[in-house]
């Protein structure tokens, strides 16, 4: 089991390699000069070539790409070019928030989209199954940043139950942090819950007429304990891969719904880079996501592996 | 939990079947024609019967309606009684107790390759069995388990306990099948087509495990199959099913060689021999007809080479001597008809 952690998540580091050019590329590619976004009024071709120089952006190109790598695998990802902070340190002030909207909306993904997969699988055909359907169809065709304003005009404003807008990190007042999260954990969630209620129905389905379920009824086991033990356990398998990488997504950020909401997370962090022309900002997100999204898939494969009997030991 | 008391199959009556099924009606929805119609059989303790036919004929929809594994959403039973060990129960309810299913009847099935959960260990899946009708400790129902197993001829079967069915061939997972089965010590053993897909070696080995355990344990057997040689091999009566009929009933070797329905004949004419002179086999002639287009009355009319207006009547399963019963109008066929072909 160990080797083969290993063993994948050595294939991931090439992945990562290519990506890093990838992004570094594609940053030289983008029009719009950063010299001039921080120089500000003062133009004069002094200023600019001093900027320039600080900042080694005379150097050749596969220079400036081994100079960042170089550091960014020591954990030094430079400087914002625009607030001057490490571009480490952002991104630890914003994980967290990022992170806990994500956690929250997968709960509530899963929560809503597990039990209704299972409930029309089992209930084919019947009104239950359209029902489930219907609202998951809503669910995938509604946009997160339509939900979130509706939500915010009537139980903020209307009912005046939930904060708007806002963040209280976790530490500070866990019950606070939750109640400011609610909704756009709720709106995030919604979306996956559709996704991930379409994909239980479907792999539900497929067990529910195997044999072994057959067999775990002649058994004379209740249909209930059938259905969330012997099938739900077979059927695990692309809940789990899709989980992990919905969650990938997640981390990668919900740019509408952190501006609606405005939370200061992970899309906030990106939008606001992209729009000064924050190189080392946005190679260093997009970098981190990536290895992020590449730590779910091995994290999917890896309990692809836990949950499937018959690939262990192979 | 206490198991209840009953009566053992060594001091039943040998004239009270353990099981008497009776006039056993089940329809698929939106079918008008039903796929059993009137079924009657009979198992007592002790007991091997085979129920024969060709695919389609309702044998394993009879055993997945004694078993309640009929999916109601689908199927409907419009008649049925079950009298099993002197209870009664109505079939038409589609809901049997959970303590008769898997515990005092139970059932394997014909594809021991997918028949076991991947998921989980042998030894949880037989010992779930055993705590859901037997209750006690996980430790004990494990211990039972293992016991199982090696009664069922398993080797190492303290190591099997804790391998997956992939670890297992087809025939070892069927030996597996047979120990969950039994071991809530069941008073009926349904096995639905138990050999069909295994290797001929093995076939015989399951047979012979089968007929051992019955021997030893003295249940009763209720055998499917569409394979005269297991018949031959195993049976002590046997039950001919057409078209969702029973059409002959009776003692195995009564059965062979007398024959008296006209589908029997043709089915154990089309045995292949090697004593037979050479040429084209023989077969029934004609196919079964979908359920949709079944003839009334007897549904081998339309097959038979002895049909006459009488047979658009439901002949009834009329009991000729030794207990040997047919449904055919013209039974029995020597006295009835002058050629018999």
């Amino acid at each position: 089991m160990l080797r083969y952690i290993l063993r994948r998540a050595l294939i991931a580091i090439p992945t990562i390699l290519l990506i890093s050019v990838f992004v570094f590329s594609l940053q030289k590619l983008l029009p719009g000069d950063p010299v001039l976004a921080m120089a500000g009024e003062e133009r004069d071709a002094a200023t600019l070539e001093f900027l320039r120089e600080k900042y080694h952006l005379n150097d050749p190109i596969p220079v400036q790409y081994f100079n960042w790598i170089g550091n960014a695998v020591q954990g030094d990802l430079g400087m914002s070019l625009r607030t001057r902070q490490p571009v480490t340190e952002l991104m630890a002030e914003k994980l967290p928030v990022t992170i806990q909207l994500a956690v929250m909306a997968m709960i509530f993904a899963l929560l809503i989209g597990i039990p209704a997969g299972i409930l029309s699988a089992v209930k084919k055909g019947t009104v239950t199954d359209y029902v489930a359907n219907v609202v998951a169809l809503s669910g995938l065709s509604i946009p997160n940043f339509w939900l979130g304003i509706m939500l915010i005009l009537l139980v903020s404003v209307k009912w005046q139950w939930l904060p708007a807008s806002g963040y209280v990190p976790l530490s500070e007042d866990f019950a606070q942090s939750v109640k400011t999260m609610l909704m756009p954990a709720f709106v995030l969630g919604t979306a996956l819950a559709a996704t991930l209620m379409r994909h239980t129905r479907s792999a539900m389905l497929g067990v529910l007429s195997a044999d072994y379920v057959r067999t775990a009824r002649a058994k004379g086991l209740a249909e209930r304990r059938v259905v969330l033990k012997h099938a739900f356990r077979n059927a695990l398998t692309p809940i789990v891969t899709l989980t992990a990488l919905l969650f990938g997504e997640l981390v990668a950020g919900a740019v509408l719904t952190e501006q609606i909401f405005t939370i200061p997370g992970f899309g906030k962090l990106v939008v606001d880079a992209v729009f000064n022309r924050d190189y080392a900002v946005v190679q260093g997100i997009v970098l981190v996501t990536a290895i992020g999204f590449i730590a779910m898939n091995l994290l999917a494969d890896v309990l692809y592996v836990v949950l499937n009997p018959r690939l262990r030991g192979q | 939990m206490t198991q209840p008391p009953r009566t053992t199959p060594e001091t039943a009556p040998a004239d009270s079947p353990v099981l008497r099924l009776g006039a056993l009606e089940v329809g698929f929805r939106g079918q008008p024609v039903n796929v059993l119609d009137g079924v009657d059989l009979e198992v007592s303790a002790g007991e091997i019967l085979c129920v024969v036919g060709e695919s389609g004929c309702g044998k394993s929809v009879s055993a997945m309606a004694l078993m309640g594994l009929l999916p109601p959403a689908h199927t409907r039973i419009s008649s049925g009684n079950l009298t099993f060990d002197g209870e009664q129960f109505d079939l038409t309810r589609q809901t049997l107790p959970p303590r008769l299913r898997g515990g005092r009847m139970a059932m394997i099935f014909q594809e021991p390759m997918s028949s076991l959960n991947p998921a989980f260990r042998i030894g949880d899946q037989i010992a779930e069995s055993v705590l859901q009708h037997q209750g006690g400790t996980h430790a004990s129902a494990m211990a039972r388990a293992l016991e199982m197993l090696r009664r069922v001829g398993i080797p190492a079967p303290d190591r099997r306990l804790k391998e997956y069915p992939h670890q297992l061939s087809g025939g070892m997972r069927q030996r597996v099948m047979i120990a969950m089965a039994l071991a809530n010590d069941p008073q009926l053993l349904i096995a639905d087509e138990p050999t069909t897909a295994l290797d001929v070696t093995i076939q015989a080995q399951i047979l012979d495990l089968i007929r051992e355990l019955r021997d030893s344990l003295g249940m009763a057997c209720l055998m499917i199959t569409h394979d005269l040689g297991v018949v031959a091999e195993i049976a002590d009566t046997v039950a001919v099913m057409y078209g969702g009929q029973v059409v002959e009933r009776g003692p195995a070797a009564a059965v062979f060689e007398n024959p008296q329905h006209p589908y029997t004949i043709g089915l154990i004419s089309a045995v292949p021999r090697l004593d037979a002179p050479g040429g084209r086999l023989a077969t029934v002639p004609g196919s079964v007809p979908p359920i949709a287009a079944m003839p009334t009355g007897c549904r081998f009319r339309n097959r038979c080479p002895f049909a006459a207006d009488i047979c658009a009547g439901k002949p009834p399963l009329a009991v000729q001597d030794g207990g040997h019963a047919v449904a055919c109008h013209f039974a029995p066929l020597e006295q009835n008809l002058e050629v018999v072909a």
